[in-house]
């Protein structure tokens, strides 16, 4: 058990709790993308129906935060890989940590404009 | 220099749950953390208990969460520290009483690694077994371990999961491990080769940066789990 305020970590830390929680974000999406496919089930007019919800504005900047999270827990997931597998690495985690941090920018901040466009296009 | 100091204190046979209380105490700025602490306990509050031995970072008695990251009490300087000192016990084990945690499960994971050496054949014509300068550096960091316990008691897994076998535990079973004279090398990684062991790692760093020794503790689990998976 915790107790008293929250450990200060450092780049480390913040790279594995934002790697659980758009993992997490992630899993979130798949469990509603296969229930929503179950609609098909119940034929093509239900399924579109449900289309509507997901094209509303809200869904769609949900979507920004479903991109956002698949970004950063794959390129995150990349500097764990190298981690594991090159000493060298682990010496320079945190130039690794800022490295994910500027590429997730570079990848994300395009995308997420093209995705507030298209929603209030 | 006046130093601000808050403390999480608890009495399990008073208090129902943790609190915190403040101190004003003057110091030097070159002082240890543990110099307020031993100023707080022996001229204002003597019921604040905490561990401490040899003051001088060889012991690793008195590891505790100081603003927030793990430390020896007795290595960290109140200039470093500042001005504002907010001092916990450390995370993931059992308060004892104010700054004393229940290390059992720690031991118990130092334990299980077997730290001592592992061989039965006889010294070599009666003499020490000798290694090379270059045999000895693979190991050489992970001989550094005090046992303070700020880089297990540091770690998100240790806090939640309380089986985790703990970095150092596995720092110390890499001490044997890479030593050219030990011969139960086997044996340790089979240990650590469990969901509970060195697979827990979730490579967070949190341990490498707590260590007082500067032991690069995430590298060496991270050795042992390439040892398990090339060799198996």
């Amino acid at each position: 058990m915790t107790i008293g305020n929250i450990y200060r970590g450092r780049e480390g830390m913040v790279s594995w709790a934002l790697h659980r929680i758009t993992g997490l974000g992630v899993l979130l999406f798949l469990l509603i993308h296969i229930a929503d496919i179950y609609i098909v089930r119940y034929g093509a007019e239900a399924f579109d129906d449900l289309l509507i919800i997901y094209k509303g504005l809200p869904f769609r900047i949900l979507e920004i935060g479903l991109v956002a999270s698949v970004y950063f827990h794959a390129i995150n997931g990349l500097r764990v890989i190298i981690i594991d597998f090159w000493d060298g690495a682990v010496d320079r985690q945190r130039e690794l940590f800022w490295a994910v941090v500027v590429l997730f920018t570079v990848m994300f901040v395009p995308t997420a404009i093209l995705m507030l466009i298209a929603a209030f296009d | 220099m006046r130093v601000d100091v808050r403390i999480l204190r608890y009495n399990p046979e008073v208090d129902t749950k943790p609190h915190y209380e403040n101190y004003v105490v003057d110091q030097e700025p070159t002082d240890k953390v543990l110099d307020v602490l031993n100023t707080i306990k022996w001229y204002q509050d003597g019921t604040l208990s905490y561990r401490r031995s040899c003051a001088h970072g060889v012991c690793g008695s008195d590891a505790m969460r100081i603003n927030g990251r793990n430390a020896l009490a007795c290595k960290l300087l109140v200039q470093d520290a500042g001005s504002s000192i907010t001092i916990e016990p450390l995370l993931g084990f059992d308060v004892v009483k104010d700054l004393i945690v229940d290390m059992e499960d720690f031991w118990d994971g130092y334990k299980s690694i077997q730290p001592f050496l592992i061989n039965n054949d006889p010294p070599p014509s009666g003499r020490e077994r000798i290694q090379t300068p270059e045999e000895r550096e693979i190991f050489d960091d992970t001989t550094k371990c005090i046992m303070c316990a700020a880089c297990t008691t540091a770690c998100p897994i240790t806090w939640t999961n309380p089986d985790f076998i703990g970095p150092a535990a596995i720092v110390n079973a890499h001490r044997f491990i890479y030593d050219s004279r030990d011969k139960g090398g086997e044996e340790r990684l089979e240990i650590l080769n469990d969901r509970n062991g060195v697979w827990r790692c979730r490579t967070v760093f949190n341990c490498t940066d707590a260590c007082p020794r500067g032991i690069k503790v995430t590298r060496a689990i991270e050795q042992v789990k390439r040892t398990l998976l090339y060799n198996s």
